[in-house]
């Protein structure tokens, strides 16, 4: 039974999670408890945590890109990406997000997963494009905020499924590196085309039923 | 080598810019705090590696405790609208070219290093080619931006500092949840979950065993934010093992179809706080789970759709 507490740390996650306290806090108490359940001391934990912290560095280096997104706001970026749509009665809300999806899983799927992305093209550019073409849609001057925020949240999570289900289709990236790795140490050997293929059925999949849901949302007529 | 060291000198140098800028912010009533918090953030870049790991946990405390007391938002920045329509209408399609120039960018970075030769390669980290590019690209391009829209010059500070505190502590997040899965992986979480669903399932049926497989991926990578924590454990435990030796699977289509169906967890889980929580912030989003409840329709779907094609295309030999 002993060995089963370094879970707690994990089951403090989830509650903490669930009730909505802090994260930051939450995920240090984690690693508190799952620290001193694994035979840590205090100071070790805070040591290890520090440590890890300092080497993935890297993960908050993206937020690099805020300044440029930033002054080409102030420039009406996202006017001028609404003022597009206004204009082009043709781009509705579902070939909007529909050509977006395939894009991102297109472009994905040959290894550019970094020519776009939440900060870079989500809440610049295509949020306030759906927004615009889902409000010429339903007749009316600018969505109302809780339809608005709908719109955002889709087209948050459009971008990420067409990253997911696009990039493994790739031979160089580190998921499909990772199981040939993985592979190769248990004494399986496979190249990195066979895994890639594998995930084109999905990929299809995915383009399907996201692409249904983008159809049904934007046949969906808001509440007045 | 322009690498990851020079990249986080920008990254620092650009955190303390928002740190120096949150301080002449009279508008923002927290601004001490903002300030202590991206100050903080700015000193991990700058000298992060000089701290110690004692030090850089103490760093990570700080800036935990800062942000749960509750930050400000910059008051200064564009939040006029009637200047932003203006400046929309007199540049018109010239606004995307910058936007446009981005992806360019990274997109000549990343190849030119990959492809250009032992010049390149010794000029650029070829393993940080794209960061490294990410950060060249977001410094030209605001420089850029500022001469042909005629901005102030200090307004990419002002400007990424308004974004920079919309999204708030949450940038902190996927670092910390980063850094909490090494945690994880020193006291061997991973191999204590995946005992404990191999022995709490049974896979008498090849099907059960696809299914323990693939929703085992997804529910793993649910409580471990990430994919790739789940991978080994739930590969080794249970799909080398039965999948393979046991049913005769093809241990890539196998292995492929097992990865993507953890990325359905990591459309469904809060620590993937970078894909689901960050936007969700950067959006504006009265709910913070707002982006995975727009997700899960289509990742609980695809799940159940990975299963069934593992099912079917992974036992060429026993169909």
């Amino acid at each position: 039974m002993g060995y089963m507490l370094v879970l707690l740390g994990v089951l403090l996650v989830v509650a903490g999670f669930a009730v909505g306290l802090n994260p930051l806090l939450v995920v240090l108490a984690s690693a508190l408890a799952t620290g001193l359940a694994a035979g840590l001391s205090p100071v070790e934990v805070l040591a290890a945590f520090g440590k890890a912290f300092n080497e993935n560095r890297y993960v908050s280096a993206a937020w690099l890109i805020l300044p440029v997104i930033g002054v080409l706001e102030r420039s009406g970026l996202q006017e001028a990406a609404r003022g597009l749509i206004a204009r082009l009665r043709s781009v509705t809300f579902a070939r909007l997000m529909l050509a977006y999806l395939l894009f991102r899983q297109v472009t994905a799927a040959l290894g550019l997963i970094s020519i776009a992305g939440q900060t870079q093209t989500i809440r610049p550019i295509i949020a306030p494009m759906a927004e615009a073409a889902r409000a010429s849609e339903t007749g009316v001057e600018a969505l109302d905020s809780s339809e608005a925020q709908k719109v955002r949240a889709f087209a948050a999570g459009t971008d990420n499924i067409g990253l997911f289900f696009g990039e493994d289709i790739f031979l160089a990236i580190g998921s499909i590196l990772l199981m040939v790795g993985f592979l190769e140490q248990n004494g399986i050997t496979v190249e990195p085309l066979h895994l890639s293929v594998w995930a084109i059925p999905t990929a299809i999949a995915a383009f399907l039923v996201h692409g249904c849901r983008i159809l049904v949302f934007g046949r969906r007529r808001p509440r007045p | 080598m322009i690498g990851l060291t020079q990249v986080y000198v920008l990254a620092g140098l650009v955190f303390a810019g928002f740190a120096v800028m949150s301080l002449r912010d009279p508008a923002n009533p927290r601004r001490w705090r903002n300030a202590l918090f991206w100050g903080l953030f700015a000193l991990s870049f700058l000298a992060g590696d000089h701290l110690g790991d004692l030090g850089n946990g103490l760093l990570v405390l700080a800036m935990a405790v800062t942000a749960a007391l509750g930050l400000g938002r910059s008051g200064t920045g564009a939040e006029d609208a009637g200047a932003r329509a203006a400046s929309a209408r007199a540049h018109g399609l010239r606004l995307f070219l910058p936007a446009l120039l981005v992806p360019v960018i990274v997109l000549a970075g990343s190849l030119g290093v990959r492809h250009g030769g032992p010049v390149a390669a010794a000029l650029v980290d070829p393993k940080q080619a794209t960061l490294v590019s990410l950060s060249l690209a977001a410094l030209v391009v605001a420089v850029l931006t500022v001469r042909l829209f005629r901005q102030p010059v200090l307004s990419p500070l002002t400007e990424g500092l308004r974004l920079a505190d919309t999204v708030g502590w949450m940038a902190l997040l996927p670092q910390t949840l980063a850094a909490l899965g090494a945690v994880f992986a020193l006291a061997g979480v991973g191999a204590v979950v995946g005992e404990t669903v191999t022995r709490v399932f049974s896979m008498d049926t090849r099907l059960a065993a696809v299914a323990v497989y693939c929703l085992g991926m997804a529910g793993f990578t649910v409580l471990m934010g990430n994919a790739f924590a789940a991978f080994p454990v739930m590969t080794a435990g249970v799909a080398l093992p039965i999948l393979v030796k046991v049913y005769g699977g093809d241990p890539a289509a196998i292995c492929a179809i097992g990865m993507l169906s953890g990325f359905c967890g990591t459309l469904l889980t809060p620590l993937a706080a970078n894909f689901n929580l960050a936007p969700a912030a950067l959006l504006d989003l009265d709910d913070r789970y707002a982006v995975i409840r727009a997700q899960a329709p289509t990742a609980l779907v695809l799940l159940l759709v990975n299963t069934v094609l593992m099912h079917v295309l992974a036992f060429p030999s026993h169909p």
